[in-house]
């Protein structure tokens, strides 16, 4: 079995590992987009996230590893086997799925399975990445390279919650409730400001210039590639806590209160950043919510939202091109100014 | 240590770089012979050619003997390369044919990437994805199988000018990064490979040992120890150290540096990393990734040799510059003359330093490592990287971002082609029914037939005919099922928009320099914030002085356009056919890369300085229209602003020789520029699309 790098031997980048954090406590604050250079530790961070989530339960003979403890909704197979009685469950780990540079419409959505339509002639859906993710985690490799069809998809599925197919002859339609997880290189490309706004956090990592923690990064990596097994299990304790940690928030998460206070300070804060739309503050709230029920409180405070504004409104500030301040520098500016008046 | 008497007979005994760069070529082959999955792999960038195939056939003479080593066609499928059904197969036999992908086949030994600078960006992808996990995912119906797919990588790249490479023909930054030894052997003659050969010291050095190599380096062993292998603190922080001093910013340089040596330790049969292990794989994985000159000493012609000294019990360094006869012919590219000369303290360190345990052990072996690099960053690579930061290695992946158009999956469908579904291309039901419809009839019979033949084969003679047997042919012939063959898949065919790249070509000359920079670079963002354009690119190019600079190469990205735009130089004279021409080679290669450009030229007509850099208006204004016409000879779509108070005579008829519009725009203003070039941008666009 392929051992991932352990979440918690990652150096620093506390932003990136917070956000992914707060994305799998509460799937419903969007996906977390992470935009930096080469050889940052992207892509390690959320496989990392990937052997770190506790496993689910799922009902067997899904497809889509439907949860048993979710309402029927609109997958059939579902329909089909509680038609039959009550369906057997079994526990799987959480999906991270990669969809990869230069995937197809066929390979992403999914196509008619050729082989059963030709050998026995009967017309099957074979379910590409998409049904894969459902209830996991979509992470998408140089996200702003993406091509235009396949970002429109991808938008369409994650609002809707579910992928509907229509090629080739099939009519099908399945679940697809999945956490976009993107990564990339903002000197290759701009990102459609439509897929911008689906994103509910936004990081931004960059390769540490202290030389003691470069030195700790390779000296971490190398270790990990020589004895895997050994290092993940120095690790496995702070990992195990980390977990504990992430599931108590997510039994705390519904019964953390939001105080009017904390909402007015909130849309203060995009009124005067002027964002786009209201999905700043609802992921503003939903972040700072979750983030609350990281840090073990029992309502959202200025704490909270101070350390989540960042994140969660960067990318969604207009942007006006030909002023050169960087987005995280004017929601930390109107953070200070809004809370310390 | 190569004795001079091999130099004087051969006629390139001055061009010692060559044989040093061999020398080091053997040695990176024996180090991805004993870790190839650790290292990644070697980016060879040479042409094909008998130093090319020797360097190669010496690899595989160090493999051990049953390693698998596949070769990776240019446009590889991506059922090929991970995996899949293999549907003609398939339908030929009736029955799941699977092909395991040459990645998995691969598990283990070398993948070989032919003419790799023109590789995918996807494949590079799926390349990348299986370096970094280690496995391949098939999936099928439900089910995701995993194989492990652990390979080295060689990438032959065959680049044909280093300098001039257009963005398009470099491996992708994302593949060449994972690789540890970037080789070039370009200058490499077969001179220096055949006296190495001949050599009585063997393949040369490869283990910084003197002494016969006559027998072949011990891989196995050197294999079995490289787990063992220990490294002291001292010598990761100095490897990690010369890292960030030399600019590599990716972390992944000093960790590629850190398995180097150890295998190079491995190959000694040490069960420690020297610093000499560590020299060499500074020299070989980081002085290639290196994007600045740290700023030490530029005397090291005095303090190498000292360095020798350190290395108990070795005549000859790893450096390539370790001669200690002739220090100043040896020494490869040194820092540019404008370095100063440094303080003497580096000299004083290490001449007394006689064993590695002296009072300040970190800073002689960082110092070490970092020359042992440095003293092999090309000089060219330097002075580029001066010059004109944007063309630099961080530039390639801008540049590939928009060239995707292999395989035409986008855009809207204009009938069909025989073709199998695969790789994007959209099954065209219908067609390949309609097409498969008339051979029903002979196929049934064909199958009957055949089916006939094997049960009667089948039985005993004596016996007579089974009635199952005939039901069940008669069965078959008479099946609604359809027999499709490989031969009769169509596949729906698409017309995609080319994507358009706008360069601008401004004159940046005297006192209007300032404005119109500005106001390109004005446009040139205006173009890109607009976000329905985002499928195209927008270039600058400025001419000046005595020639034309292109300050920003083709780019989506805002990001690189405010940094390449930022702090733009202007006044001088202005050469006005050196722009047109850069404008047209630019244009060229956006063409040869597939998309559409569209040059916009901002001057007032009024040229002063010839092609040459020579001054005179006449000799200016002759080859500004000779290079006018080529451009219009070229077929490029172009628009001339007339920049000059009033509307000149001259402008416009450079506008006409080129064969470009005619626009004049006196007064600063950015927003009509970018609407005006947008709406030459779409008329060009039109016209391309109708003329296909």
């Amino acid at each position: 079995m392929a051992f991932a790098f352990p979440f918690s031997a990652i150096v620093e980048q506390h932003e990136m590992k917070l956000a992914i954090l707060i994305a799998a406590v509460d799937p419903s604050v969007g996906g977390v987009l992470v935009l930096g250079d080469r050889g940052t530790g992207k892509s390690t961070a959320v496989r990392a996230l990937a052997a770190l989530l506790p496993e689910m339960k799922a009902v067997v003979g899904c497809r889509y590893a439907c949860d048993p403890n979710a309402p029927p909704g609109n997958c059939e197979e579902c329909a089909a086997l509680r038609a039959k009685g009550k369906p057997k469950t079994h526990m799987v780990r959480v999906p991270v799925v990669d969809l990869p540079l230069g995937a197809t419409e066929d390979r992403v959505v999914g196509a008619l399975d050729l082989e059963r339509a030709l050998s026995q002639g009967i017309k099957a859906f074979e379910p590409g990445l998409l049904a894969r993710a459902h209830r996991g985690f979509l992470y998408v490799d140089e996200v702003n390279l993406l091509e235009d069809h396949l970002v429109d998809l991808l938008i369409d599925v994650a609002a809707s919650g579910e992928n509907l197919v229509e090629r080739e002859g099939l009519s099908v339609r399945h679940p697809a409730r999945f956490v976009l997880v993107g990564s990339g290189n903002p000197e290759e490309g701009e990102l459609r400001p439509q897929l911008l706004d689906r994103f509910g956090l936004s990081v931004e990592v960059s390769t540490p210039t202290d030389l003691a923690a470069r030195i700790e990064v390779v000296k971490r990596r190398d270790a990990f590639e020589r004895d895997p097994k050994a290092f993940t299990a120095l690790w496995s304790k702070e990992d195990d806590r980390i977990r504990q940690q992430l599931l108590k928030a997510r039994t705390r998460l519904p019964k953390v209160t939001i105080p009017d206070s904390a909402l007015e300070r909130a849309a203060r804060l995009c009124i005067a950043l002027g964002t786009d739309g209201l999905r700043g503050e609802l992921t503003l709230m939903r972040a700072a919510r979750a983030l609350a029920a990281l840090d073990g409180v029992a309502a959202v405070s200025d704490a909270q939202l101070r350390r989540i504004a960042v994140p969660a409104l960067r990318h969604r500030l207009r942007r006006n091109p030909l002023d050169d301040t960087g987005s995280g520098v004017r929601v930390e500016r109107a953070v200070t100014e809004l809370f310390d008046a | 240590m190569l004795p001079a008497e091999l130099f004087e007979d051969s006629p390139d005994s001055g061009d010692e770089s060559g044989v040093l760069r061999w020398a080091d070529a053997l040695r990176a082959a024996a180090l991805i012979a004993v870790d190839p999955v650790g290292l990644g792999g070697v980016a060879l960038i040479a042409q094909h050619g008998p130093v090319r195939e020797r360097w190669i056939a010496l690899l595989r003479s160090l493999l051990p003997p049953d390693t698998p080593v596949r070769r990776v066609p240019l446009h590889v499928r991506d059922d090929r390369l991970i995996g899949g059904l293999d549907l003609a197969a398939t339908l030929q036999t009736g029955r799941p044919v699977a092909q395991t992908g040459l990645m998995v086949e691969a598990d283990g030994g070398l993948l070989v990437l032919a003419m790799a600078e023109r590789v995918s960006e996807s494949t590079a992808a799926r390349l990348c994805a299986a370096l970094d996990t280690g496995q391949v995912a098939l999936a099928r119906d439900g089910l995701s199988e995993v194989r492990p797919a652990r390979f080295g990588i060689i990438a032959l790249d065959e680049r044909i000018d280093d300098d001039r490479a257009s963005q398009d023909e470099r491996l992708p930054t994302r593949l060449l990064e994972r690789l540890a030894f970037h080789l070039r052997l370009g200058d490499v003659s077969i001179g220096d490979v055949g006296l190495l050969d001949g050599d009585a010291d063997g393949r040369g050095s490869l283990t910084g040992s003197p002494g016969p190599l006559a027998q072949a380096p011990d891989i196995a062993g050197a294999r079995a120890r490289l787990m063992q292998v220990s490294m002291p603190e001292e010598v990761m922080q100095a490897i990690c150290t010369a890292a960030l001093a030399l600019g590599v910013d990716s972390l992944r340089g000093p960790l590629l540096a850190l398995r180097a040596a150890r295998a190079s330790a491995a190959l000694d049969a040490r069960d420690t990393v020297s610093p000499d292990d560590a020299s060499l794989a500074a020299r070989l994985v980081l002085s290639p990734r290196a994007t600045r000159l740290p700023g030490t000493p530029p005397d090291e012609r005095d303090s190498t040799p000292a360095d020798d000294n350190d290395s108990p019990a070795e005549d000859q360094s790893d450096d390539p510059a370790p001669d200690a006869e002739s220090p100043d012919q040896t020494l490869p590219p040194e820092n540019p003359p404008e370095d100063p000369p440094e303080d003497p303290q580096a000299d004083d360190d290490t001449p007394p330093d006689k064993d590695p345990d002296q009072p300040d052990p970190d800073l002689s072996l960082d110092e070490l490592i970092l020359e042992a690099a440095k003293a092999s960053i090309p000089a060219g690579l330097l002075a580029r990287l001066a010059m004109n930061e944007a063309m630099a290695s961080r530039g390639a992946a801008g540049g590939r971002a928009g060239a995707r158009r292999e395989g035409s999956i986008r855009g809207r469908p204009v009938g069909t082609r025989p073709g199998l579904p695969r790789d994007g291309a959209r099954l065209a039901l219908i067609d390949t029914l309609r097409t498969a419809a008339p051979w029903q009839t002979l196929r049934r019979r064909e199958i009957a037939a055949l089916a006939l033949t094997s049960a009667q084969s089948s039985q005993p003679k004596s016996a007579p005919r089974s009635r199952s047997s005939a039901d069940a042919i008669d069965s078959r012939s008479r099946s609604s099922k359809i027999e499709v063959r490989a031969s009769d898949f169509r596949v729906a065919r698409v017309q995609e928009r080319a994507e358009t790249t706008t360069i601008f070509a401004v004159d940046a000359s005297g006192s209007s320099a300032l404005n119109r920079l500005a106001e390109a670079k004005g446009a040139v963002e205006l173009l890109l914030a607009d976000c329905y354009v985002r499928r195209d690119k927008v270039a600058v190019i400025s001419f000046r002085g005595r020639s034309a600079e292109v300050l920003l190469a083709p780019t989506r990205s805002l990001v690189r356009a405010k940094r390449g735009l930022s702090g733009l130089p202007g006044g001088g004279g202005t050469p006005l056919a050196a722009g047109i021409s850069a404008a047209a080679a630019l244009a060229d290669a956006t063409r040869r890369r597939g998309g559409t450009p569209v040059i916009v030229l901002l001057t007032d007509g009024r040229g002063n300085v010839a092609l040459d850099g020579t001054g005179g208006r006449a000799r200016a204004d002759a080859d500004a229209r000779q290079s006018a016409r080529r451009l219009r000879a070229a077929g490029h779509t172009a628009l001339l602003i007339d920049t000059s108070p009033l509307p000149q005579a001259s402008a416009r008829e450079l506008a006409a020789e080129m064969g470009a519009a005619y626009l004049p725009l006196p007064r600063a203003d950015a927003s009509a520029m970018s609407r005006s070039v947008q709406a030459a941008t779409t008329a060009s666009a039109r016209t391309t699309n109708r003329g296909r």
